[in-house]
């Protein structure tokens, strides 16, 4: 006789909704941490007076700038901060995205661990009580920190609370899409910011910048430690696209992602993640079949689209495949629809 | 403690100023004299001084808030989380109080459950004319579709939740019985959670009866009813969703029985069977605590607009593919209408004087309680039998003469549809306010759940109106809630 393991039954049965609920989750708390790190850095950028566009870029990486124009004529600090922070009507703003998690949240209230929903109460508390005043100029880079650090906490408590069943596989797709999908942002905003005139390409101007990008996800140090003497934009952008040991890199989430997709198919029994794994290879195949240099000398701008638009399109095939009809069209509470920024 | 029973405590400190006036007090009014435990209680009290009790308010309102254990009301442009306000000083209720009121409750249970039985089969009761025919067929709530349907074990009040309130004497008096979706039982549990963190001090060494095996007393029961042939039922809780205000309640109690939490979406109706949408495909479903009104249920059957419930579910349920809980039309059961005959029906199905004493009511459908409300309309409360909620109802004492004067008409127009009490005093019990330890009215809502036998939660929700002087527990009107602590012995 061999071993029966723990029944596969009670793992079979999480609702589709959950599914969709606990990536969603995931997704908005990532997508918050990256755009308090994408706030950050432009604001670096602007400090040093190293860009002539300042904050257009990251409304410009966000495709924001139609929704932007209604909210505000003036480009500056103030206006994109709280459009960014705390303007509820905007979707991709801190204070909604905060409320879309808390929503998908409360809806997998059941599932999450209470000292997870008690964290992101206190998160979703605290980003609610930020008002314009925290857009001051002076302040934006330690609101920048405090906001990263709640995501990291929400994280961390994920990690450590989180019952692992496929529940929390799909928290892991989640994180891991919406983390990919930010880092090619992360290094697109590079391609927004237009250096200020009579800087050059590989001037220290531009290094600059490129090290506050670095900074911004968190890989300066990292970076330094593997390339101690070797900074140029084709080393920064292919540590951020393509090293497996940083967990900030496309390549890192990519292969994060498929190991979740696998865990799903082997381990639940769900074959319908088979395709979406072999698509998920795929991107991951294209990406290290050429090197950074290659990248940026075929448009590193276009490839970082092609890889959202593949992302967004695993994002359906998930979709299509857990959440099928009904349960798919499920709408928020606000009205918005769970889409990529 | 170093109490000695035969004496009175010697109250000098927080309670010093504390009065209860001509009300029964629930903590103070105790006999002379009183138990060992309350008098130990009452000193532990009084022992504390009011800034560490606020701070220790104050402590308990931030946990609530980030536990998130709120009610949530949601405008246009946001949602507002409110907690229902907790006060800290527990409402006491001996061992012999407790059987008292537990034996009321499953007696009133039973008659329920025989009564609801007999209305959706032969009628005996309406053919004995015990109670009006009109009363029950003409009710909204009454379902035809229910007629001869044979649920398992006959319960249709699977979770009954009974309003009792407690007169000047201490007479517990029921003032309804709810018995389609009861909600608060999860501040029961929560309450007392938060006050062992809170005021551990308090509860030290006292023997008080455990709350916390409801989850798995309801996933018991409703495992029990579940079609015969499911070996291995499956149960869920079937919510409206996040929008519903009592949406805590609802995952609160998924997590407690450990059952999966779905809404109409998550559920679809095939050959008669229900499933559940899973990411490995449809998973078939047995026993559904629905907290979903039966207008609401199967658009296909009652309300074609809903899109909070599950086309086909009642066909389901009609062919014994899956159980409900509670049953459809229970509502005629915890009619204010049919609540002033419950005594009758007591009697009438179990052979046995009502244990619990309603609120003494006259049915202004019959002649003599017509003429008795007539002539004392100005010390009456008088409400319409249709609907919950307070609408359309007078309090005599508190209403101008025209007031009273026009509601005349109103009743005489047409008396079936009112119902006429005297005003009771609830009892009150010590509560923390801005000015110190006052009295507020209380009442207490203890939950039954039956499946094949009834088992009683311990003690249940005590509601507390915060507002000097008002008589209205609801959350929505500036009610709070207690923890209820039933003495072991």
């Amino acid at each position: 006789m061999t071993t029966v393991s723990t029944p596969l039954r009670a793992g079979n049965d999480l609702l589709s909704r959950y599914a969709e609920c606990m990536l969603w989750l995931a997704r908005y708390m990532e997508r918050i941490e990256n755009l308090a790190r994408l706030i950050d850095v432009t604001e670096t950028f602007v400090r040093t007076g190293s860009t002539a566009n300042g904050w257009q870029s990251i409304i410009e990486i966000n495709a924001d700038s139609e929704r932007f124009a209604s909210y505000s004529t003036t480009i500056n600090a103030e206006s994109v901060i709280n459009f960014y922070v705390s303007a509820r009507d905007n979707p991709n703003s801190i204070v909604s995205l905060a409320h879309a998690a808390r929503e998908n949240a409360r809806a997998v209230r059941p599932l999450i661990s209470t000292e997870m929903w008690v964290q992101l109460n206190m998160f979703t508390n605290f980003i609610r009580s930020l008002s314009p005043e925290h857009a001051r100029q002076n302040q934006i880079s330690a609101l920048c920190a405090r906001i990263k650090r709640e995501c990291q906490t929400q994280a961390g408590i994920t990690d450590g609370t989180l019952y692992r069943d496929q529940a929390w596989h799909f928290h892991m797709i989640g994180r891991s899409l919406e983390r990919a999908d930010q880092a090619t942002r992360l290094i697109d905003i590079k391609y927004h910011t237009l250096l200020r005139p009579g800087a050059m390409v590989g001037s220290p101007v531009d290094i600059s910048q490129w090290t506050a990008v670095l900074r911004a996800a968190a890989g300066y140090h990292a970076f330094r430690r593997l390339l101690p003497r070797d900074l140029t934009p084709g080393t920064v952008v292919g540590f951020l696209l393509k090293n497996d040991s940083f967990p900030r890199s496309v390549s890192t989430a990519l292969r994060q992602l498929a190991l979740s997709l696998s865990a799903l198919r082997t381990d639940y029994g769900l074959r319908q993640a088979a395709p979406i794994i072999e698509r998920v290879h795929g991107v991951r195949a294209i990406l290290d079949g050429q090197t950074a240099q290659q990248i940026l000398i075929r448009g590193l701008h276009e490839f970082m689209d092609w890889v959202q638009v593949e992302l967004q399109g695993v994002q359906t095939d998930i979709a299509t495949a857990f959440w099928p009809h009904e349960a798919a069209a499920a709408p928020l509470p606000t009205g918005q629809s769970q889409s990529q920024s | 403690m170093t109490t000695s029973p035969s004496s009175r405590p010697v109250i000098s400190g927080a309670l010093a100023d504390y009065d209860a006036g001509d009300y029964f007090c629930e903590m103070m009014h105790r006999g002379e004299p009183p138990p060992p435990e309350i008098a130990s209680l009452v000193q532990r009290l009084d022992h504390f001084d009011l800034a560490q009790l606020r701070q220790r308010a104050s402590a308990a309102e931030a946990e609530l808030f980030n536990l998130g254990i709120t009610f949530t009301v949601y405008t246009e442009r946001e949602s507002i989380d409110r907690i229902l306000p907790f006060d800290l000083i527990p409402r006491i209720i001996t061992a012999a109080e407790w059987a008292h009121v537990e034996a009321g409750v499953r007696q009133r249970v039973a008659a329920l459950n025989r009564f609801l039985w007999d209305i959706y089969h032969d009628g005996a009761i309406l053919r004995d004319g015990v109670v009006p025919t009109a009363l029950v067929h003409g009710n909204p709530n009454y379902r035809p579709v229910m007629r001869g349907l044979d649920v398992p074990g006959g319960t249709y009040v699977h979770i009954c939740g009974t309003d009792i309130i407690r007169d000047e004497h201490g007479a517990f008096l029921v003032l309804e019985d709810n018995a389609r979706t009861p909600s608060g039982v999860s501040y029961v549990l929560e309450n007392r959670q938060m006050m062992l963190r809170v005021m551990p001090d308090l509860a030290d060494g006292l023997d008080l009866r455990p709350v916390g095996e409801y989850g798995l007393q309801l996933q018991a029961a409703l495992a029990e009813v579940a079609p015969d042939w499911a070996s291995d039922p499956q149960v869920v809780l079937l919510s409206p969703g996040i929008f519903n205000s009592a949406y805590f309640e609802h995952v609160f109690l998924a997590r407690e029985m450990g059952v999966p939490l779905v809404e109409g979406r998550d559920l679809v109706v095939q050959n008669d069977r229900v499933f559940m949408r899973t990411i490995g495909g449809l998973r078939p479903v047995h026993t559904i605590y629905r907290r979903l009104d039966d207008a609401f249920l199967d658009p296909e059957c009652f309300n074609p607009d809903s899109l909070l419930g599950v086309p086909g579910i009642v066909r389901a349920y009609r062919a014994g593919n899956v159980t409900l809980a509670n049953a459809v039309g229970t509502g005629v059961a915890d009619d204010k209408a049919i609540y002033a005959y419950l005594p009758r029906i007591i009697r009438y199905y179990l052979n046995e004087e009502p244990i619990l004493q309603n609120v003494p009511t006259h049915i202004c459908g019959e002649a003599e309680g017509l003429q008795y409300t007539l002539d004392n309309l100005a010390d009456l409360v008088v409400k319409p039998v249709g609907e919950s909620g307070g609408y359309g109802m007078i309090i005599g004492p508190h209403a101008t003469r025209d007031e009273i004067e026009s509601f005349r008409k109103t009743l005489l127009a047409n008396p079936a549809n009112y119902i006429s009490q005297p005003v009771v005093k609830l009892s009150v019990a010590p509560t923390l306010c801005d000015n110190g330890l006052e009295k507020r009215h209380v009442d207490l809502r203890p939950f039954a759940v039956t499946g094949r036998s009834t088992w009683v939660l311990p003690g249940g929700l005590s509601r507390v109106a915060l507002r000097k002087g008002s008589l209205v527990v609801n959350s929505s009107q500036g009610g709070g809630s207690k923890d209820t602590w039933v003495l072991a012995s």
